[in-house]
């Protein structure tokens, strides 16, 4: 019968204790995620009902809702959106498409890279200097939402031209093979056969948006506002910033309202996240190839 | 005299710093079936798609050299779209473009523009009728072409090819990816359209060439080794003794 | 040019004689996706640019290098002793970034190791989507948990007087960082063939040996890279930091002093600098530091990603 050598037996040993504290690291590492979204239930549950979600904030913030920071997020999001959607697709299609690979398109590569990795605080000071004072846009949802925009435009740019690179070149050949333009290609063949993809991370980069707090600080959102925004040119409330307020500038207010806020936000982005995954599910079963 | 389609001249191929054709010359005449034989890399497939400029969608590609289409250079136009039109392609592996069926064929009459509805059913029928596909598919053309299989999916390809009534049709080793009876289906396809139109095949399928082909030329490294009718390449009488070689299967 | 259909279309097909040449739409519409391709390039510019444009009156006025980096005094608004020394600022933020990179490097490659290496498919797939939970957390929600769970439990395990210190914003940058770095340090690991597992496992090398031995080796610059986003990750956050190091410009003595970084000092002070003002130019000088720095991060990382592929 075959017997293992001690030294084999220590190998096994140790290879067992090896993935078990492997195994035990990784859970540790997603125990906070779960705790925090329980302890935010918990706390924040009581005070959560239909009309803190739909009364202005009052006496100070206090009291009463957080329907203008709701509204606020709402424009700031999807202004930025159909800035960054259209910006972020032309770019994807020209690195996809059109550009060689040569060295624009490795120092636009680069650019997209470094536009991801600035920081959010830096963004701000750009939308301030660029928006708010030289367009003289002023503090506004407009300004607001162009910082927020610069901010998603990487990430929709890879995501779509992820989903552009995954329709298969053979498509495009056929295509070219019979007698179509690159831009007929490109409008009947590629953008229709990606289009889910595209979508998925449009919607994604939404909920990435919507908890930002540090790139609208001092583009266009106020602490308080007595008044829903009227226009894009209005200063706007947002469900971030206002979390920001009452847990840390705020005094006086009940200890559940900044829980009941962050569940909120959370919640919402939350949602968000899962039309995202729903959607990249939903055209999983409808694939045309 | 017999008319010449295309007047190849002096054409060279460069991938990056690899050259794939040297310096090739090459007529090709009106309703012939011309054969291209040869081993892998040999530029066979790189030869045909110079003749509609596929070239352009790879920066990669370098194209010196005329390639003369009824006597007016092809690589003097601005827009090749035109060109493509003329000079139809079917690609080694069968594409069904994600659409219906229906809309694969007149995939190509629809973006040149035609919007007449009669026209294009009339096209569609046309297509598929001579790519012996529309009794196959003639109840669900508004299925799915990329549910079809393999075979179908390529007797499609032809069909779209011939949707925008190619002067010229060029065929790349169209038989890898299907069965031999959707083989013999696709031959006699090419047997009928020689009467109305060019061919040019690239194949590595020797009997194939010689079933088809009116004339063979046979490529190695980038140039053509041998170009003669039929009988006499395959009745032994090749100027080249690799030819020879290849054909009997020594080489490639 | 002569054209000619072929003999079996009676009809017309005027399209099929249409000599093309490219619309007028066309070549606007391609105008457009080559802007957008460049519009990125000429974004990183314009932020280059008008920080330098909002703090230009400084760096040519008051600025002073010495004095700049490597002096610990930060007094802006005072009235007759205005300093602008950055270093106290620099230390935080090297303090939180270093020790929130302590915890989360180890911690983030191996669960990468896990994940990539030893997780069946199933439970990769629940990891994947808790990863993406806990990216999705926003930043003011964990300067929120920062001020409300991490702050009182600080206090009670290490007994000091305040728990918004440079230990608990580490923590918090930790948990932040970790989903980037568990990521990209997975998609490091998988980028290495599997020919190469085969290979080790064919002569007898247990999982441990292949993880250690030839994994670690062939996806090093990988998982530096993983690293080194983290660290991105970590200098330039900006709301949750703010909320959880307490607010103190000093140079920390231990991890449970409060502290200020560069981005949380910007985020504070701007909204109360007067428009203009050297103070308020001085925060843009301090964004230009910033930008340059996540400069060299990123294209240090980029470098390190494209050497693994060649």
């Amino acid at each position: 019968m075959f017997k293992p050598s001690i030294h084999l037996l220590n190998k096994e040993i140790r290879e067992n204790n090896f993935k078990g504290a492997l195994s035990i690291m990784t859970f540790f590492l997603f125990l906070p995620a779960l705790i925090i979204m329980f302890w935010l239930f918990i706390k924040g549950l009581p005070v959560l009902s239909l009309d803190f979600l739909l009364q202005d904030p009052i006496r100070g913030m206090t009291a009463g809702g957080i329907f203008p920071t709701i509204v606020g997020t709402f424009w700031l999001v999807i202004i930025s959106v159909l800035v960054s959607c259209p910006l972020g697709v032309l770019a994807a299609l020209y690195l996809s498409e059109y550009a060689a690979d040569g060295r624009t398109t490795r120092i636009i590569r680069l650019a997209i890279l470094n536009l991801a990795g600035v920081p959010s605080i830096v963004h701000a000071l750009f939308g301030l200097g660029a928006f708010v004072l030289f367009l003289r846009m002023g503090t506004s949802i407009l300004a607001a939402s162009f910082t927020l925009a610069v901010m998603n435009l990487p990430v929709i740019i890879t995501s779509t031209l992820e989903s552009l690179k995954a329709v298969p070149h053979s498509f495009r050949e056929a295509s070219w093979n019979v007698g179509a333009s690159k831009l007929q290609t490109i409008r009947h063949i590629v953008l229709p056969n990606s289009f889910p993809g595209i979508l998925t991370g449009l919607v994604f980069a939404v909920g990435r948006s919507a908890g930002e707090t540090a790139a609208i600080l001092f583009t266009g959102v106020a602490f308080y506002l007595p008044f829903l925004p009227q226009s894009v040119f209005d200063q706007c409330m947002s469900l971030s910033m206002h979390l920001f307020t009452i847990s840390t500038q705020v005094v006086g207010v009940p200890e559940a309202y900044p829980y009941a806020t962050a569940l909120v936000l959370i919640l919402l982005i939350l949602s968000i996240n899962s039309i995202s995954v729903l959607l990249r599910s939903y055209f999983r079963t409808r694939r045309k190839w | 005299m017999i008319k010449k389609k295309f007047e190849i001249k002096n054409l060279t191929v460069g991938y990056n710093k690899k050259t794939v054709i040297h310096d090739l010359n090459l007529d090709i005449y009106q309703n012939e079936v011309l054969a291209i034989i040869g081993p892998a890399n040999s530029g066979k497939s790189s030869l045909l798609r110079c003749l509609n400029r596929m070239t352009d969608f790879n920066t990669e590609v370098n194209v010196s050299g005329t390639v003369l289409l009824d006597g007016e250079n092809i690589y003097e136009d601005e827009d090749s779209t035109f060109l493509r039109r003329r000079v139809g392609m079917v690609s080694p592996l069968p594409v069904g473009l994600p659409m219906t069926i229906k809309e694969n064929v007149t995939y190509a009459p629809r973006m040149a523009g035609c919007k007449d509805q009669r026209e294009l059913d009339f096209i569609m029928e046309d297509c598929l009728k001579k790519a012996a596909l529309w009794d196959e598919v003639k109840d669900r053309l508004n299925g799915l072409a990329t549910k079809l299989s393999g075979g179908q999916q390529q007797r499609l390809t032809i069909a779209r090819a011939l949707s925008h009534h190619p002067e010229v049709l060029c065929l790349d080793e169209f038989s890898i990816a299907i069965d031999p009876v959707t083989t013999m289906k696709i031959e006699s396809v090419l047997h009928e359209l020689k009467k109305s139109i060019t061919i040019v095949m690239v194949t590595n399928v020797i009997s194939q060439a010689k079933r088809l082909g009116d004339r063979t030329a046979m490529m190695l490294n980038g140039k053509i080794l041998d170009l003669d009718q039929n009988d006499k390449i395959f009745g032994g009488h090749t100027k080249d003794s690799r030819t020879k070689d290849y054909i009997e299967g020594l080489f490639g | 040019m002569e054209m000619k259909a072929t003999e079996t279309a009676p009809l017309a097909m005027e399209w099929r004689q249409k000599k093309s040449t490219k619309p007028k739409s066309e070549r606007f519409f391609e105008g457009l996706i080559k802007a957008g391709g460049y519009s990125s390039i000429v974004l990183i510019g314009a932020i280059l640019f008008f920080i330098l444009k909002e703090s230009f009156p400084f760096l040519v006025g008051a600025f002073d290098f010495k004095n700049f980096f490597f002096s610990t005094n930060w007094n802006p608004a005072s009235v007759n002793n205005v300093s602008y020394g950055i270093l106290a600022l620099i230390v935080g933020t090297l303090c939180v970034t270093c020790l929130s990179m302590l915890i989360a490097v180890p911690l983030g490659l191996a669960t990468a190791f896990y994940i990539s290496e030893f997780c069946s498919p199933r439970l990769r797939e629940t990891y994947k989507i808790l990863i993406e939970f806990l990216a999705a957390i926003p930043s003011v929600v964990w300067g929120f948990v920062a001020i409300m769970m991490i702050n009182p439990m600080i206090i009670k395990t290490f007994n000091v007087p305040i728990g918004l210190n440079i230990l608990n914003a580490s923590i918090i940058l930790a948990l932040m960082s970790l989903p980037l770095i568990v990521s990209v340090g997975e998609d490091a690991l998988r980028a290495v063939p599997d020919t190469y597992r085969e290979a080790a496992e064919a002569l007898g090398a247990t999982r441990w040996e292949v993880a250690t031995r030839v994994l670690l080796p062939a996806a090093k610059n990988g998982l530096l890279a993983a690293a080194l986003l983290g660290v991105g990750r970590a200098l330039g956050e900006t709301m949750a930091v703010l909320m959880a190091t307490g607010h103190s410009i000093q140079i920390p003595k231990s991890f449970f002093d409060p502290a200020r970084t560069l981005t949380a000092t910007i985020a504070a002070e701007l909204g109360e600098s007067p428009k203009g003002g050297e103070h308020y130019q001085a925060l843009f000088a301090i964004g230009l530091v910033l930008f340059i720095i996540s400069l060299i991060v990123n294209v240090t990382a980029d470098h390190l990603i494209r050497g693994r592929k060649k």
